[in-house]
């Protein structure tokens, strides 16, 4: 099962500056590691993140193999309209997860 | 004047050693500030997990929340006094071990959640977390006596190629550093524990598996008696000491 953790203030003023933090469950096996059978284990990262801000991409960063484990990606925007931010990670075998948090803007 | 100074030495002595210090303070600024906000900490994904495990009712079973209620109330202070005496066993429990007791006898599971699994050490990180700033207790059941013994005595007992004892490194040498990186006083007070060397999760018999390993012993199997009794000694000496779990260590 797959977990995510969104920190975003539930509410700001409008052309305010907010911090965003992310954190997910994930293994990020690099592909170059061999295993506990002594075999190399297949590479299975997260490829990318996006932030969507009321269906408009705000933020968006690749993932490579030297990103740790269970990785943290923290990043600002400008609060400009009360909504829904969207948060998507995908990656290999087929990843992909989904986590929303909603902004009241005044 | 030589003989003074050696006294006032002396007299500072017990002093320093009663000076105990959690692992918390040997760590980098920026790796206390990751344990420090949640928002931060990676060990708060397993306690999510183990949060949705606590309400998760299993097939033909309980919920743990069934019969315990609300955790944040019912199982404040309940970490801190880990490990414990179980009268079914007869024997000294751990938190890891009680989990997988309760789901044995009272939610009817037939299987024992592996040893270092995600629910295992997420239901582990969640009720630790209820007890988190609280103060570790001292074991005070008589009954614990022989497994808190026992305890001290593995504390004290070389083992392994290199033939090292916890004490060696843990009490004499503190502070000073084994391959680069600060000895601990060995205080499991953050157990189970976010490990960036890990890049997982991990219960405090794998920390004391990993010390075998490294003097070059062959690590008691998880679940042992002995490894349960060394948490036992362990947490009569960090006695007092707050609750930091779920911590994050390097």
């Amino acid at each position: 099962m797959v977990r995510a953790l969104i920190s975003v203030p539930k509410t700001a003023k409008k052309g305010e500056v907010i911090e965003i933090k992310t954190l997910i469950s994930h293994v990020m096996e690099t592909g170059y590691r061999p295993d506990a059978t002594g075999k190399v284990a297949p590479r299975d990262i997260l490829r990318r993140f996006t932030c969507r801000y009321n269906d408009e991409e705000v933020f968006s960063a690749d993932l490579w193999q030297a990103v740790a484990a269970n990785p943290f990606i923290s990043f600002t925007t400008v609060a400009t309209a009360s909504g829904t931010l969207s948060f998507t990670w995908t990656g290999d075998n087929g990843f992909s997860q989904t986590e929303t948090a909603a902004i009241t803007v005044t | 004047m030589s003989r003074l100074v050696a006294i006032l030495l002396l007299l500072c002595l017990p002093a320093v050693a009663a000076e105990r210090r959690s692992g918390f303070d040997f760590m980098s600024p920026a790796t206390q500030e990751m344990q420090r906000e949640d928002a931060l900490n990676p060990a708060m994904l397993w306690v999510a997990e183990g949060e949705a495990q606590w309400n998760e009712t299993p097939a033909n079973g309980k919920s743990c929340a069934g019969c315990h209620g609300d955790a944040t109330a019912s199982m404040r202070g309940v970490a801190a006094r880990y490990p414990a005496y179980d009268e079914r066993s007869g024997k000294a429990i751990d938190l890891q071990g009680r989990i997988n007791a309760c789901r044995a006898t009272h939610q009817h599971q037939p299987a024992a959640f592996d040893a270092e699994s995600r629910p295992l050490l997420g239901l582990a990180a969640y009720l630790g977390l209820q007890s988190r700033g609280l103060p570790v207790r001292a074991p005070d059941d008589p009954r614990l006596a022989p497994a808190l013994r026992k305890g001290e005595a593995l504390f004290h007992t070389a083992m392994g190629q290199l033939n090292f004892s916890c004490t060696q490194c843990h009490d004499a040498n503190w502070g000073k550093r084994l391959a680069g990186s600060p000895i601990p006083q060995a205080h499991p007070t953050g157990y189970p524990i976010y490990r960036l060397e890990w890049q997982d999760m991990g219960s405090l018999q794998r920390r004391l598996r990993n010390c075998m390993t490294g003097v070059r012993a062959e690590p008691f199997p998880y679940g042992a008696d002995e490894l349960v009794e060394l948490e036992l000694y362990l947490n009569s000496r960090a006695a007092g000491m707050a609750m930091e779990t779920p911590a994050v260590r390097p």
